[in-house]
């Protein structure tokens, strides 16, 4: 809950600021009044300022930190099953586990008719990680932040997929990915298709060109944006909800149902991003596949 | 909210974690799968297997029962006829029997007829003496006898 110390709006911008390491140019005053000495320096950033002034050269170790441990307890999980999976009555885990794969699997029939080994597990990967980090959307905004804070972390965003570099990097991931099927599938056909689409003259080379770099670099954007759009504005929503807490008494009840309201909105949510963004990763290669 | 270093960090992470979905969780699962695919299939086939074993066994049964029951019918048929057989035997001997015991009674009737016949005889003359003794001996009625006596000294 909101200090007496902070405004609303400082709040709201210490939720949104992630935990950031990285390296402050020379000359650059800290909060505290400390100068950054000649050739920069390697900090661990204090304030959505001091991260601004980065710039690039930066690392979100909150966003990092949560996303690899969430794949690696996805991997861990996937593993002990796949280490125990029979052709036997299937109990518990596995038939979860295995419920999750038909349905990934089913999805990549259905989508991508060619022969890939990589599709299917890039799409379960997809799927069960991008649900992982939505999921900790649904812990309260304020629980982790504050535990951390007795430790002297002082900013911290749990959920990896409203930081733009996660949900782009997969993005990027998934484009580079395809810029090598599609070369590797149509070779030459490849260049032929974003030069003489859609007009077929020699003439329109440049427009077409054009256009087609346009329409393919908007799928790696738009698939990585429309994740973290999403994410980003729900967690916005549960921090209001959170702040309406602070705001007296009689705030608590309706707050309270607001909160409740939006979670179990928010499931749907987090299970439809994660099912389109495994679909539209799906998609984007089974295009990358296809001859045209 | 600055694009920065993450975004590669998050990259490499990606590229990490399929890999090694694809080397060490996807094949199993997928495979244990399709092994129980299979499976349960072949248990399937079985059943129905086992299902038109049972269909042709109960044929042959019914066909067992039917061929028994003819079976049973002929013996019972040829009981029967045997049963009566014995009886017209029976019946037969009996009747033999009958008329053979009858034959020997009446000739032992007719043995003993001619044995107290004979018997009679032998007894008749003494009676007879007898009694002409006690018609000589008891009172004669001299007028009576004497017609009797007159026509035997007649005769004489």
């Amino acid at each position: 809950m909101a200090g007496n110390t902070q405004t609303i709006s400082e709040y709201i911008i210490h939720h949104l600021t992630n935990l950031t390491y990285g390296r402050l140019p020379a000359g650059f005053e800290r909060e505290d009044g400390s100068v950054i000495g000649e050739g920069g320096a390697w900090v661990m950033a204090h304030g959505g300022q001091e991260a601004g002034a980065m710039g690039f050269n930066a690392i979100h170790v909150d966003s990092m930190l949560w996303s690899i441990s969430l794949g690696i307890f996805f991997c861990w999980l996937f593993r002990s099953v796949a280490k125990k999976a029979h052709s036997g009555v299937p109990t518990g885990l596995i038939n979860l586990v295995e419920m999750i794969v038909e349905f990934v699997d089913n999805t990549v029939r259905d989508t991508f008719h060619g022969d890939n080994k990589l599709i299917a597990p890039l799409a379960l990967t997809v799927f069960v990680w991008v649900f992982l980090m939505n999921l900790m959307d649904l812990i309260p905004v304020d629980l982790v932040p504050i535990l951390l804070g007795f430790t002297g972390v002082h900013f911290q965003k749990i959920v990896p997929s409203t930081d733009p570099n996660i949900t782009l990097g997969m993005a990027v991931g998934v484009f580079v990915l395809m810029l090598y099927y599609s070369i590797k599938v149509k070779g030459f056909g490849f260049v032929k298709e974003l030069t003489l689409n859609p007009f077929n003259h020699w003439v329109f080379i440049p427009v077409n060109l054009f256009m087609e770099v346009v329409g393919l670099l908007a799928k790696p954007f738009s698939l990585g944006l429309r994740l973290f759009g999403n994410m980003y504005a729900g967690e916005m929503i549960f921090i209001l909800i959170a702040a309406l807490f602070s705001a007296g008494w009689g705030w608590l009840l309706p707050a309270g149902l607001l909160q409740m309201g939006w979670s179990i909105f928010h499931i749907l949510v987090i299970t439809l991003q994660a099912f389109i963004f495994m679909v539209l990763t799906i998609v984007y290669l089974s295009m990358a596949h296809e001859d045209h | 909210m600055n694009i920065n270093l993450t975004l590669f960090g998050q990259m490499l992470t990606f590229v990490f974690f399929v890999m090694f979905c694809m080397k060490y969780v996807w094949p199993f699962i997928t495979a244990a799968m399709q092994e129980r695919t299979e499976k349960i299939a072949e248990g399937l086939a079985a059943a129905d297997r086992a299902s038109r074993d049972l269909e042709l066994a109960q044929d042959k049964a019914v066909e067992r029962l039917k061929e028994a029951k003819l079976e049973a019918s002929g013996i019972v048929d040829a009981a029967n006829k045997r049963a009566s057989q014995i009886i017209d035997e029976a019946k037969e001997a009996a009747v033999v029997e009958g008329d053979r015991v009858k034959a020997s009674a009446q000739a032992e009737i007719e043995q003993e007829v001619n044995r107290a016949r004979e018997q009679l005889r032998g007894q008749v003359a003494t009676l007879a003496i007898a009694g002409a003794e006690r018609v000589l001996g008891a009172a004669i009625d001299r007028q009576t006898h004497a017609d009797l006596v007159d026509k035997l000294a007649a005769e004489l």
